[in-house]
């Protein structure tokens, strides 16, 4: 290997870490939803008519983080102009209940409660086991970017490993699809207690876009609840950041 | 790139499944190329479609009815690139046919895992030999599929790969409510390639619906699947690079790599391209703040590319380990219907922008091809590629400083038509076919990823390497599982 060229590519580099992960705001990021007070028109659902995963009810509006795929057809479609998506990527919940956003929502509600237990074992290190059941490879690229030059979450101690044995926690993502609910249950089944289960992204949340799919089956997910859920179509590594970070009272 | 084929009228083609498999095994043995075929079930007849595509570059499409019962002799016999095509066409229609080589389940479509621990692996025999069995679960962050690795010592005498782990049922999705609002599942498809697969979809409706996009539009198109390209093979690059644990490469393309997905959501509000395009045209807007801030990038990847291309190929460490590995040559690229990029990187010049119109015609692609066919090959095809796409992406957006604004919903779709989609993603092509009913309605809807051709071409280049060697061979041809299983 070449030094001279070796070192041109390090000057280029440059520093490439998000120094504050709490502070980032990525540009362009469609992130957390708000929906305006106010007043829908006599029997207007032109926002849920749009929604391809049912993630809005109309009269009262409220919308479900862990169905919206973020697509903002409803924002375009709605007369009113009562919703709107920020950039915010603070869009984790440890509570089904959590992950509706109501007219009126405070900016910075907290969706994510921080875990006693977990966060005292787990707070300095804590180990990830990845599984994909009916992922697309999207919400696997953005995980595996946490882990990237940029986003860094190595240096809080977060780290993906290989086997479930090494692991305090299983990262879901997909639909779980027929062909996939045994290995998934073997997974959860291989890791050492205390442990607990992540769902990120709409599909592994909700079902989100595959909800009605003939070869999904999710009997998993009626035995073991997550402690955490990450929305979004894929959730931003920051989205995902932000929600451990949080779990873990760090 | 998006070629579109009118079936005329709802009629039902008269051609038996006999003369049907002459006539294509004619075409195929006249230089066409086989680009999909499936089968349709109705009540106790098949409906059966091959799209070919002639040396001249153009699809014709044949169509003829079998007996549910009675089949016909696989074309795979004769035609090995058939091979794919044929396995989906007997799980889902039951036809039966004759002398497939390798009359196997492609995807356990309908089925649980349990049919799938029954796999019928080939096996070699010998009293030296040893298998190997990796998945569904893989250790990393990845989707699922299981190989296994049929070995002689440390030699791999034979791979097969057993997929449909990821299988959703993303067809018979297709077909549920009104598909001019499908986008955001189509772009879920194989996530990686959301806009190649939302353009294919797009493309496909709007010829059903009679629909012309507008040329700004296209080249808008055009911009968003170039950069997704350029994102995902630095994400391949950066894969390889750390398979082999040159860390400096790994880093590197994997930050160039977040400059080109925070460009696409800048566009278009996705790291992945989604919602970029919309039946009709895009949903994007294009300021002059925009526009500068995507010039500013585009310059950054062309200069820092540049200088860890020379790192990483001027590297012997780097490029001893790719050289001669998992080498697929032209001739078996060829006989197994491999495309895309790993087709040009075994020296087939198939590339579906170089054959289309609109923006590809205005502002002409240099299509890179390679010779060699081994994982060097595959890695230098994608920075090569990514060189191309760059110089393209800055003239196109000098042409087209002005995209239009999103499209209306398009109208009903004309009833009775058959219509196929070809846009050349990332990986290779990716069809789409659309068919619509007397009233209008979609009556089938067949998704094709490149990866569903190419995963063979994975297994048979690893014959004869060592085992260790699967990793960088994997991560070179980088295929899609959920794009394979649907």
């Amino acid at each position: 290997m070449n030094p001279w060229r070796s070192l041109r590519v390090r000057r280029d580099q440059g520093w490439q870490y998000i120094r504050d992960v709490r502070a980032a705001r990525p540009a362009g990021f469609v992130g957390l939803p708000q929906i305006a007070e106010g007043t829908c028109g006599a029997g207007c659902q032109a926002c849920a008519d749009v929604c391809p995963t049912q993630a809005i009810s109309p009269q009262p509006l409220q919308l479900d983080l862990g169905r919206c795929v973020f697509c903002t057809e409803c924002v375009a479609a709605c007369p009113e102009q009562r919703i709107r998506f920020t950039t915010d990527p603070r869009l984790a919940a440890t509570a089904p209940d959590e992950l509706q956003v109501r007219p009126g929502d405070a900016a910075d509600r907290t969706r994510v409660r921080a875990h006693a237990l977990f966060a005292r074992l787990f707070g300095r290190s804590l180990r990830l086991r990845q599984v994909s059941a009916g992922g697309c490879n999207a919400c696997e690229l953005e995980l595996n970017a946490t882990a990237n030059v940029n986003f860094d979450l190595q240096r809080f101690g977060i780290e993906w490993v290989a086997s479930p044995r090494h692991a305090d926690a299983l990262v879901l993502t997909g639909p779980i699809t027929a062909t996939m609910a045994d290995a998934v249950r073997s997974c959860w089944e291989a890791m050492p207690e205390p442990r607990f289960l992540v769902a990120v992204g709409a599909c592994a949340i909700s079902g989100g876009l595959y909800a009605e799919a003939r070869g999904v089956q999710r009997t998993f997910l009626a035995d073991v609840a997550p402690v955490l859920y990450v929305p979004g179509c894929p959730p931003h590594p920051l989205t995902f950041a932000h929600a451990i970070l949080d779990l873990l009272d760090r | 790139m998006t070629v579109v084929v009118r079936w005329p009228g709802s009629a039902l083609p008269p051609a038996t499944a006999e003369s049907w498999r002459a006539d294509v095994l004619a075409r195929l043995r006249g230089g066409a190329r086989l680009v999909t075929l499936f089968g349709r079930r109705l009540g106790d007849q098949v409906l059966l479609t091959a799209v070919l595509q002639h040396p001249d570059g153009a699809l014709h499409v044949a169509r003829a009815l079998a007996l549910a019962d009675t089949g016909y002799r696989a074309l795979t016999a004769e035609h090995a690139a058939a091979h794919c095509f044929e396995r989906e066409l007997v799980e889902q229609t039951g036809l039966p046919l004759t002398d497939h080589p390798w009359p196997k389940p492609l995807r356990y479509q309908d089925r649980d895992q349990a049919a799938m621990a029954d796999h019928p692996f080939w096996q070699l025999q010998g009293k030296e030999v040893h298998e190997v069995a990796v998945g569904p679960i893989h250790a990393g962050v990845i989707e699922p599929g299981s190989f296994r690795f049929s070995c002689l010592g440390e030699q791999v005498h034979h791979l097969e790969i057993q997929l449909g782990y990821q299988h959703r049922g993303v067809e018979a999705r297709l077909l549920a409510g009104d598909p001019r609002r499908h986008t955001p599942l189509v772009e879920t498809i194989a996530g990686d390639t959301s806009v190649a697969h939302a353009w294919a979809f797009g493309a496909a409706l709007e010829a059903l619906a009679d629909v012309a996009v507008p040329a700004a539009a296209v080249a808008a198109r055009g911009v968003a699947l170039e950069l997704e390209r350029i994102a995902m093979h630095l994400a391949g690059l950066s894969g390889l690079a750390t398979d082999i644990a040159f860390l400096q490469g790994a880093s590197s393309w994997g930050r160039l790599r977040t400059t080109a997905i925070n460009t696409s959501m800048r566009l278009c509000g996705s790291r992945f391209g989604r919602g970029a395009v919309r039946p009709g045209g895009v949903r994007m807007a294009l300021t002059a703040e925009l526009r500068a801030e995507v010039a500013a990038n585009l310059r950054l990847l062309q200069h820092d590319c540049a200088h860890v291309d020379d790192l990483f190929f001027g590297a012997r460490s780097a490029t001893h380990r790719l050289r001669g590995i998992g080498t697929l040559r032209p001739d078996v690229a060829a006989e197994i219907g491999v495309v895309g990029m790993a087709a040009r990187a075994s020296g087939l010049a198939l590339d579906a922008r170089t054959a289309a119109g609109g923006i590809w015609h205005e502002v002409p692609i240099a299509s890179v091809v390679h010779a060699d066919g081994d994982c060097l090959a595959r890695a230098r095809i994608r920075a090569d590629e990514i060189r191309a796409s760059l110089a393209w992406l800055s003239q196109v957006l000098e042409r087209h400083p002005e995209w239009p604004a999103p499209p209306p919903p398009l109208p009903s779709l004309a009833p009775g038509q058959f219509v196929v989609a070809i846009v050349e993603g990332w990986r290779g092509e990716v069809v789409h076919c659309l068919e619509t009913d007397e009233r209008g309605r979609l009556t089938h809807a067949k998704v094709q990823d490149p990866s569903l051709r190419n995963w063979l071409g994975l297994a048979v280049a690893m014959r004869g390497n060592e085992i260790s060697d699967f990793p960088i061979c994997n991560k070179s041809f980088d295929l899609s599982y959920c794009g394979h299983d649907l």
